[in-house]
């Protein structure tokens, strides 16, 4: 059974069919599949800050000249515009996902489903509540 | 309003045709007419060589599934007024990713199968007898479940998948919502059967979350919804298994 279902199976005695390649351009023509294919690019943008930090924390484990040689290197006017990018596709990636949390998120309260926008918006209102924790930080040294 | 509208359908004709075209038609452009009736008509009036399948036009059958404009849509629920004030003709093809078998009409038998290997009947560890009664269900326990079980199998959500077009072994939206449908109904056991299926890679784990299928579908049923609501659970399960495996059964 299990072997069985590798391939597609079909009618054993058919006539000529018609079936037409999936082009590899699939994704350009409609808008939702070009926004889909976005947000999956989105992930190597995420990835990208986490090696970033990740330098930044090496950085800063080797002292106050290899803080200010990172600090130096982040200036570099190619590295400000990937970061600008990185920074825009992972604000797409947070909510593009944000915005599908509820189809995953069946919660019921009271024999009833939570309305969408509960979870939606509990996921803003935490990004926000971090945010504003991470600018406290900032501010207060 | 313009009192006729050019359709461009999708002809082939496995017999003839090397290669499939497209054929204009020109059909009265009523208020109350739909796609369905405008195919209708050109077979009655104009061309009684196009194929197509229908049956019910009221949105039950599940089986006048085309592209309309590129769109999956039931035929019979998709008004040709719509479509009136464009200048180009309403393109009229079989469902995409399916082996087309003659113009309109394609072949289904893969998605049969799929949807059987899901199981999506009432399965009992033990069948109660029928001297017992019924299985009785609360109106919440049937809501829960509800919105799954409206599914008319049209397949217009494979049609709207890449991940199925990509990947033709892929279980796909219809058959995984089917069998969250059963999952999560208070009468079912069968839940362990069902994740041996789709646990696999063809299974829940292929899906990307496109999130087409739901949005094409003419039920209302959130086949996405429902992947990422059995993934979840499998997670979970998984989490379990491995932080508490005494409490497997």
């Amino acid at each position: 059974m299990r072997e069985a279902r590798r391939t597609v199976r079909y009618t054993e005695y058919h006539p000529r069919w018609y079936r037409p390649q999936v082009s590899t351009w699939w994704w350009v023509t409609r808008w939702p599949y070009l926004k889909f294919i976005l947000r999956e690019i989105s992930s190597v943008f995420v990835a990208w800050f986490v090696v970033v930090l990740l330098l930044q924390i090496r950085a800063l484990s080797r002292g106050p000249e290899a803080y200010a040689a990172f600090e130096l290197w982040l200036q570099n006017p190619l590295i400000v515009l990937l970061n600008l990018i990185a920074l825009f596709f992972v604000v797409f990636h947070a909510i593009t996902w944000f915005n599908l949390a509820p189809r995953a998120m069946a919660i019921r309260l009271r024999g009833r489903r939570v309305p969408d926008l509960w979870i939606v918006g509990t996921n803003y209102v935490s990004w926000a509540a971090i945010s504003l924790v991470v600018v406290w930080l900032l501010v207060r040294s | 309003m313009a009192e006729s509208i050019t359709l461009e359908v999708f002809r082939y004709s496995p017999e003839r045709d090397a290669d499939p075209s497209f054929q204009r038609y020109e059909v009265p452009l009523r208020k109350d007419w739909v796609v369905l009736d405008a195919l209708n008509y050109i077979k009655d009036n104009l061309d009684g060589s196009l194929t197509f399948r229908w049956s019910c036009r009221m949105g039950v059958c599940g089986s006048c599934g085309m592209l309309v404009n590129g769109e999956p849509k039931l035929t019979c629920a998709t008004f040709l007024s719509t479509y009136a004030r464009e200048t180009r003709p309403v393109r009229v093809q079989p469902l995409r990713y399916f082996p087309v078998i003659r113009d309109l009409v394609v072949e289904i038998t893969d998605f049969m199968i799929k949807l059987k290997s899901v199981r999506p009947w009432l399965i009992r560890e033990t069948e109660k007898p029928t001297s017992e009664g019924e299985y009785l269900q609360t109106p919440e326990q049937l809501d829960r479940y509800k919105q799954f079980s409206m599914c008319i199998n049209c397949m217009l959500c494979y049609a709207a998948c890449p991940v199925y077009g990509l990947d033709p072994v892929f279980i796909g939206p219809a058959a995984i919502a089917l069998a969250q449908r059963y999952n999560i109904d208070s009468r079912d056991e069968g839940a362990h059967e069902r994740m041996d299926v789709l646990a696999q890679h063809e299974g829940m784990w292929a899906c990307t979350f496109v999130g087409e299928c739901t949005k094409v579908c003419p039920k209302h049923v959130d086949p996405a919804g429902a992947i990422q609501q059995y993934k979840l659970t499998a997670a979970i399960e998984r989490f379990k298994s491995f932080l508490m495996p005494w409490a497997l059964k």
